[in-house]
């Protein structure tokens, strides 16, 4: 986005402002990770082409292992890939062309801040945000992250470290910290696993929520298929280790999409579906 | 009573214990006070020669502090340059390890043969003394910072100087203040111990003239000068470190509950 002052509502004037990005957002294109080398040498990812359009919201199901969150660590360049292509905003994924938000797996909160600290630190690092951080910091950015964590119902939270919660809300603060700084592109590994099923349910309303808000791209990795379906507008399945991408679907149900809905029976054949896809690449 | 008021009884208590026994014993056995002045003696000498060592407090307060100042951003630096590389740590590791292994009583003439003997030598006795617990310390904490903490900055874009300031070095801190406390106490040694070989000022140097003076109170009056600024000066950084790493001890202090 290339917004000069940084908007602190989600003002649809400014949105329509963005240009859309001519290329698509995401483009693997037969790409593929090996770790370590020669007669070691294990493959992660095999050779995988994928396209993610601007807005789309993709989930990633398969096998434990199969190299979903390789993927991610792919787009958002933590690793390179050994062969082929990852382009981010049709750069090379490197060049950080988009705004990127990720959710790992594990909470990584840092421990030596707060909560508020933890969540505002995406401001402190991204443009245009960082320009301001230390005029906004006690200010309008302190009021986003308390918005933004009450939202997730931690708003009694702000001040605390991150020991003193539980993995769950860790969980809800990590999603804040993947959004608080508006980003064009969502990166979420697995990011309500520890959660209880009616805390997951209410996420899965706030992120569908903040989704169609702002219309980012997301890319989701899940077990979840209930989660994947409920959630996205595609769904990719992968095989088992060394993965690569043998499905892929659209989820043909208009949005904002009921959480009810996931018990209908037209949902239920479709997450069918995708168990049995799935419980034969296992074997 | 609380925990922390019985513990803090009990150590004083100790302390107190401690110098009733000498002088019990220094009585019991009658030992002259040539070779072991009674507790009573010492503060005795302490009280009437204090304006006298108040001058040489002074100045080697002055030489450590000093020395430990410039120690701590040699160390922070280098610890920095050797911590934040796998392929620096590895290769000035040895390097470190063999520069801390020589005796720094070793280096003092050294010092006096470059910029004679007085005030300088003992403030880089001091430095040289205090400089390689922080390097270890801090390349040790860079080194083992944890790659998914890192990761968090790195998706958003961080460059190297971000990810230091904002993940590695806070990370090293509960690290930097371990290698602090025992930094300031070599410090004291340092200085004092270049007092004692090259200058007419300083705590040191007091020690060594009533020394051979037979002046044996002044000797341990001097000590316990050492003993209580040693005390006071970690108890500082012991404050410091618990309100700047209290995260790491998941100090209740510092948490809204």
């Amino acid at each position: 986005m290339n917004v000069k002052t940084h908007d602190l509502s989600t003002d649809p004037a400014t949105k329509a402002v963005n240009p859309v990005h001519p290329r698509p957002a995401i483009e693997l294109d037969a790409a593929s990770v090996v770790f370590g080398s020669d007669a070691k040498a294990v493959m992660a990812l095999s050779p995988t082409s994928l396209k993610l359009d601007d807005g789309d919201f993709v989930a990633l199901v398969g096998p434990s292992g199969c190299g979903k969150s390789t993927i991610l660590r792919l787009v958002s360049s933590l690793i390179k890939p050994s062969a082929g292509l990852v382009l981010v905003g049709g750069k090379d994924a490197a060049a950080k062309q988009l705004r990127i938000g990720m959710a790992f797996q594990n909470p990584t909160m840092l421990p030596w801040l707060t909560i508020e600290q933890n969540v505002m630190m995406p401001l402190k690092i991204v443009s245009p945000f960082k320009a301001t951080y230390h005029k906004d910091k006690k200010g309008a950015f302190r009021d986003r992250v308390h918005a933004l964590l009450s939202q997730v119902g931690l708003q009694d939270f702000a001040n605390h470290y991150p020991w003193q919660l539980s993995g769950g809300m860790l969980q809800r603060s990590n999603l804040c910290r993947a959004l608080i700084h508006e980003p064009d592109l969502l990166l979420l590994d697995e990011p309500f696993g520890a959660l209880d099923q009616f805390t997951r349910e209410e996420l899965w309303q706030t992120l569908q929520d903040l989704y169609l808000d702002r219309k980012p791209t997301v890319l989701l990795v899940t077990h979840d298929l209930r989660e994947a379906g409920y959630l996205a507008n595609r769904i990719c399945v992968m095989s088992a280790r060394p993965g690569r991408i043998i499905s892929d679907e659209p989820v043909n149900i208009p949005q904002p999409r009921d959480i009810g809905m996931i018990y209908s029976a037209e949902f239920v054949e479709m997450t069918q579906g995708l168990r049995e896809l799935i419980a034969q690449v296992r074997s | 009573m609380t925990e922390t008021a019985r513990i803090k009884l009990m150590s004083f208590s100790l302390i107190a214990g401690f110098f009733l026994t000498w002088e019990v014993l220094c009585i019991l056995l009658n030992v002259s006070d040539l070779v072991l002045p009674r507790p009573s003696e010492i503060v005795v000498t302490l009280w009437v020669k204090f304006p006298i060592l108040w001058p040489h407090i002074l100045q080697t307060l002055y030489s450590t502090l000093i020395g430990f100042s410039l120690g701590v951003c040699i160390g922070v630096t280098l610890g920095v340059l050797v911590g934040t590389s796998k392929v620096a740590y590895a290769v000035a590791y040895p390097l470190l390890v063999g520069f801390s292994s020589i005796p720094k009583v070793a280096v003092v003439p050294i010092f006096v043969l470059w910029f004679g003997s007085g005030t300088t030598p003992a403030i880089l006795t001091a430095m040289v003394i205090c400089v390689f617990p922080i390097v270890v310390n801090i390349a040790t904490g860079l080194a083992t910072t944890e790659p998914d903490l890192e990761d968090v900055l790195k998706t958003l874009g961080a460059s190297k100087r971000e990810i230091l300031w904002n993940v590695g070095l806070p990370r090293t801190m509960p690290y930097f203040f371990a290698s602090l406390k025992v930094a300031i106490t070599l410090s004291f040694v340092g200085a004092v111990l270049s007092e004692t070989v090259a200058s007419n000022r300083g705590i040191g140097n007091v020690m060594m003239t009533a020394s051979s003076n037979f002046q044996v109170s002044l000797v341990f009056a001097g000590l316990i000068i050492l003993a209580v600024l040693g005390v006071v000066l970690y108890t500082f950084f012991s404050m410091l470190e618990r309100r700047v790493t209290g995260w790491a001890t998941r100090d209740t202090d510092i948490a809204i509950t």
